[in-house]
């Protein structure tokens, strides 16, 4: 049943599926002319923002470089002074613990939120489009200003624990808290997971619901036994596209920390340490290294989902 | 599920309610704390001010030596000619990837969708210094240029989905009239594409008038700075001092993004949730 459902959802490990649509057999020939034309302003954009400038981040790796003199190459230098420095290792390990709290604490809100907003409620316009508001906003430093000010020593948080008799700490000023702060923050911008998870619930088949309470099937047993296996193409593609995305998080460390990761860099997250070399100090060939391990990192990272994903994504073909 | 039973429906809601408050309860309080003066705005968890004021949003808005309309005014222009280049730039090429059969057409799709999961990262510094080169630091042009050549692959693959559900009898019929790829991208595919166009346009606004790094990198000179440039300035000096003009500032800077989203959320909401969805 759940084969010929009609969910459509995207194919994770064959992206490239999605170019092949069925074409009308009887237009053969093809638009060479045309269709170059109307790819150009894309093709030059590539080939100057994007593939030129990867090779040239990849020789400047592999220099000393500080933007105002030629660079001078090194080899491998910058990428072996990476691992012994102290502060990028830290910077790594940080990153890390948030990419795996905030990445599960996100969509699992989402997920909560969709199932609940799925019952058919009546103000479901007003919740979905508040829940996501958050997301859309969350990058900005003034949400990050915001978060500074809630999380301080007399801010909301601690008041609010007042109330119970609760003495708050210094969120922001203690290093074993700071990084906490963001991840929540990160949590808090659980909208466009969950708007995608209930576009997913909406297609879900309801014979299969019905079967289930017909064999008088809880409503955990339904939740783990059907609806999530039928949303993981969905749980996928937001665990692709989130993970990302925190690998690649910066204001918040930045406006919490004043640009300087701490305190005792305990949110030194990985692009707020590269923006430091690169664009504090100028070292920039250091900065380019440090990008090309990011790639990396985030290139293994989506090659495991992407992997693993035959053995938990079920497609519905 | 039409078996739900009330109680179910009562628990669903009161979930929702408490997420609801606790989400918005922060940006409640930002709004109340930027019209209470000073000494009030840690006293208490009350959003509403005791004793109203716009004191803050009056110091705030020249606190930085420079006036926050001038950052204002960057941050639209930076955004707009973003919105207008990243619109016109992705539906050109959608066009080509969803309805033109040419050459390596495959190969190219497969390298835009793995442009998408490229961190900006990776070409930061090149393009840094490129446009060093070029004496385009402290200009707009860094910001802007790269949209016009469609490098935010997302919208690119937002519209090529859009695009393959349009009947494609519509071209046929247009073409058979004697219309060329030209004309039916203007004269049928563009009117139809508007849902997509609109989706861009909004997500487009928020997402460059909420950048920062890209404006902290590229934007150095104070009559440059934009929005979120200038609030940073303010967080920089305020440590210790004004927070009220600090948080009356914060607001200023969220009320462009919040008016666009108040305006079209029914229509972005539905945007982003087909994103995921073929």
């Amino acid at each position: 049943m759940a084969e010929n459902s009609g969910v459509a959802v995207l194919d994770p490990p064959v992206p490239e599926q999605a170019a092949a649509p069925v074409r009308h057999k009887h237009k053969r020939h093809k638009h060479n002319l045309a269709g170059y034309g109307f790819l150009a302003p894309w093709l030059i954009g590539l080939f100057a923002f994007t593939l030129i400038p990867m090779v040239y981040s990849l020789y400047l790796s592999l220099t000393k470089f500080n933007l105002l003199t030629a660079p001078q190459w090194i080899g491998f230098d910058n990428y072996a002074r990476l691992f012994s420095d102290p502060r990028y290792l830290q910077s790594i390990k940080v990153t890390l613990l948030y990419v795996v709290t905030s990445v599960p604490l996100k969509l699992a809100a989402a997920l909560l939120v969709a199932v609940a907003l799925n019952r058919g409620l009546k103000a479901l316009g007003f919740y979905r489009a508040t829940f996501y508001l958050p997301s859309l906003l969350g990058a900005s430093v003034a949400v990050s200003v915001m978060w500074r000010q809630i999380f301080s020593r007399d801010g909301l948080v601690n008041q609010f624990l007042g109330l119970f008799g609760v003495r708050g700490a210094d969120w922001i000023g203690d290093p074993r808290f700071a990084l906490w702060t963001l991840v929540l923050l990160a949590g808090w911008q659980f909208g466009t997971p969950m708007l995608i998870f209930l576009a997913g619930l909406k297609q879900l088949p309801q014979d299969l619901y019905e079967a289930a309470a017909i064999d008088g099937a809880g409503r955990f047993t339904v939740f783990f036994k059907i609806t999530l296996p039928l949303l993981s193409p969905m749980v996928f593609f937001n665990l692709v596209l989130e993970t990302i995305n925190a690998f690649q998080t910066f204001t918040p460390a930045y406006v919490i920390s004043n640009g300087l990761g701490g305190p005792i860099d305990s949110t030194l997250l990985y692009t707020l340490y590269l923006y430091l070399k690169g664009f504090g100090s100028m070292q920039m060939g250091y900065a380019s290294a440090m990008a090309w391990v990011l790639f990396a990192v985030i290139g293994l990272f989506t090659a495991i989902y992407f992997w693993s994903a035959r053995r938990w994504v079920n497609y519905a073909d | 599920m039409r078996t739900k039973t009330a109680g179910t429906h009562w628990r669903a809601h009161l979930l929702l309610l408490i997420v609801l408050v606790a989400m918005i309860y922060p940006m409640v309080w930002l709004v109340g704390a930027s019209f209470k003066p000073e000494n009030q705005i840690f006293s208490t968890m009350n959003p509403l001010p005791l004793a109203f004021t716009i004191a803050n949003y009056v110091t705030g808005w020249t606190a930085t030596g420079n006036s926050f309309t001038v950052y204002l005014a960057n941050s639209l222009t930076v955004s707009l000619c973003t919105v207008i280049a990243n619109v016109a730039s992705c539906s050109v090429a959608a066009y080509a990837f969803a309805r033109l059969d040419f050459a390596f057409r495959k190969f190219w799709f497969g390298l835009m969708l793995g442009t998408m999961m490229l961190p900006f990262q990776a070409t930061l510094i090149p393009q840094y210094t490129i446009f060093y080169q070029l004496n385009w630091i402290n200009t707009f042009l860094p910001l802007v240029v790269p949209y016009l050549l469609a490098t935010d692959a997302f919208f690119i693959f937002l519209m090529v989905q859009f695009i393959r559900g349009i009947p494609r009898e519509l071209d046929e019929a247009a073409a058979l009239d004697g219309a060329g790829h030209v004309r039916v991208f203007f004269s049928i595919i563009l009117p139809l594409l508007r849902p997509a166009l609109l989706t861009t346009t909004i997500l487009t606004f928020i997402w460059t008038f909420n950048d920062f790094l890209r404006q902290l990198v590229y934007l150095s000179d104070h009559s440059r700075y934009t929005a979120p440039l200038g609030l940073n300035a303010f967080v920089d000096r305020a440590s210790g001092s004004s927070y009220g003009g600090m948080l009356a500032m914060s607001v200023v800077t969220l009320v462009p993004t919040v008016a666009v989203f108040l305006v079209s959320q029914r229509r972005l909401v539905d945007g982003v949730a087909t994103t995921g969805i073929k």
